[in-house]
């Protein structure tokens, strides 16, 4: 019986041993172990449901970010997939840290088609893996697209064209913060829409939100107060709140303090923007850039100029769609009217706030 | 005899084993590998041998013709050279014209001009990190996520190099002396004043 016992015991061990094993193996990728890769095909990326081709599966979340990326008015659909019995670490609640095994995926379509969905997916705790699959012409299939991109995937305007970025292209954005996912944080998916957000899309139902988040105990440690006092950006005004969405949507993943553009003093991520809202749009008034405004006299070059709006560096270069001035500098080919028209009024908003 | 003890510390060792040192045996492996220790003279010729100083050291007439002015080497466009408007193409297959310097070029794009690639801290490349430099020549972009790497640089050419060919070519750049030249930011098409 003692023996049986003891037997018993060894085995247990012996398998949780070996199960142990496994674990580690997954989370933590052994140096020796190949890298992991992206699918050749959409379909096995788990996207979509096994039975069901072209229907999501329940299991990936739909989710709308309040102040959306400019994409040349491509339409967008995006859905988080986070592994059961997982949450996301929100111990920094600026910097989410997502469980591995996430995935991420964006549709972009234009003209009523689907031209390209990436994808995004935590393989391991250090490897993210990017990649992009470009849809056939009847929407049948989408396969994965070479990691140098694909140029002129879609005709979007004469004479412009829509690219897929390379795999290089992709990371030196999603790079630029620890966490590599960008519009998925708590002002993006505060309950608190914006319903000034140029572009913004509404929360659909069923749609993932800070509160349904919290709700299934999908933030770690929860937040009850994001749900009960959600992220709002603190502005001087409603065109304010939006331009400086909008800026927090478009330009935070590369403006912010911690990345390598620090020193360029422009800082607008999403934490930062919604937590000092007024303060952000106050210092962007008169501040220097190197970017030199043609017509300006050198080194008098300034992002927002509310004495002469039209000298502004930050509306000069959201005009532009040349490459040595546009910006954003990749993903657009196209100006942003409605974002060029708010950010204009909100210039002149200061303008007369000076007279 | 196995006692109940017994069995209790030969389980816990057990699963001690099986979770608790992947960490340390995962820093353990990665200390094992080398850290790479680039070459500057592997970087001096890959810059020898890859056209670099074709449009990043100012070219000047010689008595056998135009050839690169070493003692200006990899340290771009002249910031004292002030160039008129660039002259317009007729309609028609020529696409671009260069200065007689072969580090300043107009096409469609706009003007560019060659980069100072000696680590001076504020016109050259003295604030790149090995990391920038890398990712530049992957991304096309500058510094990594800027604007483009404007024409003829052939960054897709360089970005096809591996990681340490790349480090050894930065670490000969951060070898030169620094020197001071500011080149003039790119100009859009139809800026450049006339």
């Amino acid at each position: 019986m003692g023996h049986r016992r003891h037997f018993a015991v060894i085995v247990l061990v012996a398998a949780v041993a070996v199960a142990g094993t496994t674990w580690r193996r997954a989370i933590a990728a052994s140096p020796d172990a190949p890298p992991p890769v992206a699918p050749d095909s959409l379909m096995d990326t788990g996207l979509y449901a096994a039975d069901r081709p072209g229907v999501v599966d329940p299991r990936n979340r739909p989710f709308s970010p309040q102040y959306p990326l400019w994409t040349d008015g491509a339409s967008k659909a995006r859905w988080i997939y986070l592994p059961p019995g997982t949450a996301i670490d929100t111990t920094d609640v600026n910097e989410w840290d997502f469980p591995v095994g996430t995935k991420l995926w964006k549709e972009f379509g234009f003209r009523g088609r689907a031209v390209e969905t990436r994808w995004l997916w935590r393989a391991t705790r250090d490897q993210w893996v990017f990649a992009s699959y470009v849809w056939n012409a009847d929407g049948t299939a989408a396969v994965k697209a070479p990691d140098d991109g694909v140029p002129g995937a879609a005709r979007i305007a004469p004479g412009r064209f829509h690219d897929i970025p390379s795999v290089h292209q992709c990371r030196a954005c999603h790079v630029s913060d620890r966490t590599q996912v960008l519009g998925f944080n708590a002002l993006q998916l505060s309950t608190d829409r914006d319903p000034n957000a140029i572009h913004g899309e509404p929360l659909q139902p069923g749609m993932t939100s800070l509160k349904t988040l919290n709700d299934e105990g999908l933030l770690q440690p929860a937040r009850p107060a994001l749900v009960s006092n959600p992220p709002r950006i603190i502005a001087r005004s409603a065109g304010e709140r939006a331009v400086l969405g909008y800026l927090a949507g478009n330009c935070g993943a590369c403006h912010n303090r911690k990345g390598d553009l620090a020193p360029l003093g422009l800082f607008w991520k999403h934490g930062e923007v919604a937590t000092a809202g007024a303060d952000t749009a106050r210092a962007m008034i008169g501040h220097e850039t190197k970017w030199q405004v043609p017509g300006v006299p050198e080194g008098e070059s300034v992002l927002v100029d509310a004495v002469s709006p039209q000298n502004s560096a930050l509306l000069r270069r959201m005009t532009s769609r040349f490459p040595a001035s546009q910006m954003p500098p990749l993903g657009t080919v196209v100006r942003d009217q409605d974002a060029l028209e708010a950010v204009a009024r909100w210039i002149a908003s200061q303008r007369d706030a000076s007279r | 005899m196995m006692t109940s003890r017994t069995v209790l510390g030969a389980s816990f060792i057990a699963l001690a084993a099986a979770f608790v040192p992947a960490a340390a045996r995962v820093t353990a492996s990665s200390e094992q590998a080398p850290a790479y220790t680039p070459s500057v003279e592997h970087g001096a010729y890959m810059v020898n041998t890859k056209g670099c100083h074709d449009c990043h050291t100012p070219w000047v007439m010689g008595p056998k013709g135009p050839e690169p002015d070493m003692t200006r080497a990899l340290t771009g466009h002249p910031s004292d050279l002030e160039l008129p408007a660039p002259p317009e193409l007729p309609p028609g297959p020529w696409a671009w014209v260069a200065a007689a310097t072969n580090t300043a070029f107009a096409g469609p794009w706009g003007v560019s001009f060659t980069a100072n690639l000696t680590p001076d801290t504020e016109t050259g490349l003295g604030d790149w990190t090995e990391e920038m430099f890398i990712r530049t020549m992957r991304t096309g972009l500058h510094q990594g996520k800027g604007r483009p790497v404007l024409p003829p640089m052939p960054w897709s050419v360089y970005g096809q190099l591996t990681d340490n060919d790349l480090k050894d070519l930065f670490a000969y750049l951060r070898s030169l002396k620094p020197v001071r030249n500011r080149v003039p930011a790119p100009v859009d098409p139809g800026e450049m004043p006339r």
